[in-house]
């Protein structure tokens, strides 16, 4: 209750739920840039750092950050969240984390205001800058660039996860207790990356209808308490510059506080700017200079979500669907999890749960290495147990397709079928997307054990690639000209058998599997057994010639 | 009032263990530091601000913030390359722990020296692994980076229960509270000790000598 604070003390109880929820956005945008951040220490306080932090203002981030809040406070049951999601040169986007600020009701009224609750915020903020280096989103930001790029979205509400994937985990930042509620601080990321794994290994262009846009209204017509951003085409260059680190008038006014700030103007040099029109992220390069970043242009790019049908870059939307509240599962934490259930916000249900889990160890660390560990589950693609009753809710359902597809199909099996068939004319028309794609029948099978062996396996391989390839082959192929008598074997039998090499016996998951380094270990052996009958060898070498 | 102690354990190869150390003393550091106070009349203070950098491994798969300021960081290296000395020198099977403790003083009358009173007592076991060949190491690498990264969430955790903190100190006190001596930060009194354990398992004279070193102290 307000009764008991002193107006002056909800004065700035409320200037400091404000202040630091802007400047928690900042740290999580600005910790998602893909560089590393360095920001003086000063002896001499200005009185603008709020925090006692040396935190930058990005002034696009602000300015977002209040249209997101739009003159409202996080508070009990108003969430304010930042969104991290990662998007693909091709277009393809995940959901990487939501970073949560909310309030629960529980008070604390001896609390003082001006100076613990202050301080703690501190605190809270500093341990915001140690929690975003170390979620899996960090080290994907560092390497964005040519092939993806990471986005970031602000809303204002309820909290979304279910875009997470399953298994998502969270991990709680802090908490800090206040006369009105308790402040909390968390963050849910995805686990499941291995749509990010295969992707970085598979070259090729999506195969026809990877992007398949069933929209038939409005995606974002059920947000309600969403607010969009701002829509800016690369077109467009109004220059508009935000005010920088204005409010020279909200001073912290504890005793502990200094002169008033001086004023921080960050100019934009180059600001891409349109109407705003009802788009989730915006697209936006931002030069930044005068600040502590370095000069070189970072591409800080929020993806735009057209809101009309058709067109090509709708790739994801998280806003939807939500299902049954998700369970956040923490694993060996101590500190309790704060229950943010997944409230759904429109009557649908909606597949739910469709990223079959994929083991914790298969994240973002180990993508660059070794593919072929990494790829075990088929993520993002639809587990059979859980498809609801219901239709697939046709926005999932893209979205999912498109990744799945993806990753379900492999490259070379869908190029060839698409593009590199000899006998693409003459194959009948039935190949239906619809069908035979595993996004909206999915198989009764279990995923693929790997999806390498769904690459690079033949018909003759281990069994758990054989519905994976069945599924995608065309039913009826009957290559032209193909009846020959000489041959034992019917053409398209054959083409369909040795279209793809033999999977390598080194790179299938066997339990006998030696590792590497067993292998290394027993060469000097067989080197040794080689040379001593390496009269064999030769006497079979002659053969040969 | 009893003195919190947290214990954090890491199994590391011995070029590891700078960079993890410091990643963890410095997260730690970066929450128990303030920016310098400085007093102005009727007993009020104002607070400098503190700066915060990101630095990445270069044998961890990790990347963590520090306090922007080159003489804490300075200090953090000479004691965590100390104790990595120690541990690689010390002939035991690689096992010690690295202390970081947070104290006040305690003004105490002639002829006897201030008493240091720990709150908070920050320990770090070290377990140093020696491994065969490169791809043992490329996955100690990763592996190492995602310990540490939950060590991180422990530290915040345990920081975030608001547990004790020393009272702000009047400008009379602020020497018994914080260590003023940086230029540019202002760092809750801390000191860091180590002990390293030989392979009978008894820890090494090492914490004895410092134990009469400070004594001795006035």
């Amino acid at each position: 209750m307000d009764s008991d604070l002193s107006p002056q003390d909800k004065k700035d109880l409320d200037k400091f739920i404000k202040f630091f929820a802007l400047k928690t956005v900042q740290v999580i945008v600005q910790a998602r840039l893909g560089e590393k951040i360095c920001t003086r220490s000063s002896s001499s306080p200005t009185g603008a750092d709020w925090f006692n932090l040396a935190i930058k203002d990005i002034p696009e981030v602000t300015h977002e950050a209040k249209k997101a809040l739009a003159g409202q406070l996080p508070g009990i049951g108003r969430s304010m969240c930042v969104e991290i999601s990662l998007k693909t040169s091709e277009g393809d986007s995940m959901e990487l984390e939501t970073w949560c600020l909310d309030m629960n009701e529980k008070c604390d009224k001896d609390i003082k205001v001006s100076y613990t609750v202050y301080n703690r915020l501190s605190l809270l903020l500093k341990s915001l800058l140690a929690i975003t280096r170390v979620t899996p989103a960090y080290k994907l930001s560092r390497k964005q660039g040519h092939d993806y790029v990471i986005l970031y979205r602000i809303y204002f509400g309820e909290v979304q996860l279910t875009g997470l994937g399953e298994g998502f985990q969270t991990v709680r930042v802090g908490l800090v207790g206040t006369p009105v509620g308790t402040i909390t601080l968390s963050c849910a990321y995805r686990t499941n990356l291995a749509f990010m794994s295969s992707r970085q290994f598979e070259r090729t262009a999506p195969i026809m209808g990877i992007i398949i846009d069933h929209f038939v209204d409005r995606p974002f017509a059920n947000m309600g308490h969403m607010h969009p951003c701002n829509y800016r085409t690369a077109d467009e260059d109004e220059g508009v510059t935000y005010p920088g680190v204005e409010d020279s008038q909200e001073v912290c006014t504890t005793s502990f506080s200094t002169s008033p700030p001086s004023q921080c103007v960050c100019t934009v040099s180059k600001v891409h700017f349109q109407t705003p029109k009802s788009a989730v992220m915006d697209t936006l390069k931002v030069h930044i200079t005068g600040l502590a970043f370095s000069d070189q242009l970072y591409s800080f790019r929020l993806s735009y979500h057209p809101p009309a049908l058709g067109s090509a870059d709708l790739c994801y939307q998280p806003v939807f669907n939500t299902a049954q509240p998700h369970q956040m599962v923490i694993p060996g934490k101590e500190g309790g999890v704060p229950q943010a259930p997944v409230q759904p916000s429109h009557g649908t249900p909606a597949d739910h749960g469709r990223m079959p889990t994929c083991t914790p160890s298969s994240m973002a660390r180990h993508i660059p290495a070794t593919p072929s560990s990494r790829e075990e589950a088929e993520t993002l693609s639809q587990s059979s147990e859980a498809k609801s009753n219901s239709p697939p809710d046709i926005l999932e359902t893209t979205f999912t397709r498109k990744v799945g597809a993806f990753v379900n199909k492999p490259a070379n099996q869908v190029t060839t079928a698409c593009l590199d068939l000899p006998f693409a004319a003459f194959a009948p028309k039935n190949f239906d997307m619809e069908e035979n794609d595993l996004m909206v029948n999915p198989p009764d099978s279990p995923v693929v054990e790997s999806p390498l062996q769904g690459s690079l396996h033949s018909d003759d391989s281990t069994g758990s690639s054989g519905p994976l390839q069945d599924d995608f082959v065309m039913v009826d192929f009957k290559p032209a000209f193909s009846k020959d008598d000489l041959l034992p074997i019917d053409l398209g039998t054959f083409y369909r058998e040795f279209q793809n090499p033999p999977q390598l016996s080194s790179l299938s998951i066997d339990v006998s599997a030696q590792s590497m380094a067993e292998d290394l270990d027993t060469l000097p052996v067989k080197l040794a057994l080689y040379e001593q009958k390496i009269d064999e060898f030769d006497a079979f070498v002659e053969t040969l010639q | 009032m009893n003195c919190r102690s947290e214990v954090l354990e890491v199994s590391l190869e011995s070029r590891q263990v700078d960079e993890a150390m410091l990643a963890l003393l410095h997260t730690i550091l970066l929450h128990r530091s303030t920016g310098k106070f400085h007093y102005k009349k009727e007993g009020t203070y104002s607070i400098g601000t503190v700066g915060s950098q990101d630095t990445d491994c270069d044998y961890i798969d990790f990347s963590f913030v520090r306090v922007s300021s080159e003489e804490l960081d300075r200090a953090m290296r000479k004691s965590v390359g100390e104790f990595k000395d120690a541990l690689c020198n010390s002939g035991s099977d690689g096992v010690g722990q690295i202390s970081l403790e947070f104290y006040q003083k305690k003004k105490s009358r002639w002829p006897f020296s201030d008493e240091c009173i720990p709150w908070e007592v920050w320990s770090i076991k070290v377990n140093v692994v020696s491994l065969a060949n490169e791809q043992e190491r490329q996955i100690c690498r990763e592996k190492v980076g995602e310990k540490l990264g939950e060590k991180v969430i422990n530290i915040v955790e345990v920081i975030n229960r608001h547990e004790y903190l020393p009272k702000m100190p009047t400008q009379s006190e602020v020497d018994n509270v914080f260590d003023t001596s940086l230029k540019d930060v202002q760092p809750y009194l801390y000191k860091i000790t180590y002990q390293i354990t030989d392979s009978l398992g008894t820890s090494v004279s090492t914490t004895m000598r410092r134990l009469i070193k400070d004594t001795l102290a006035l």
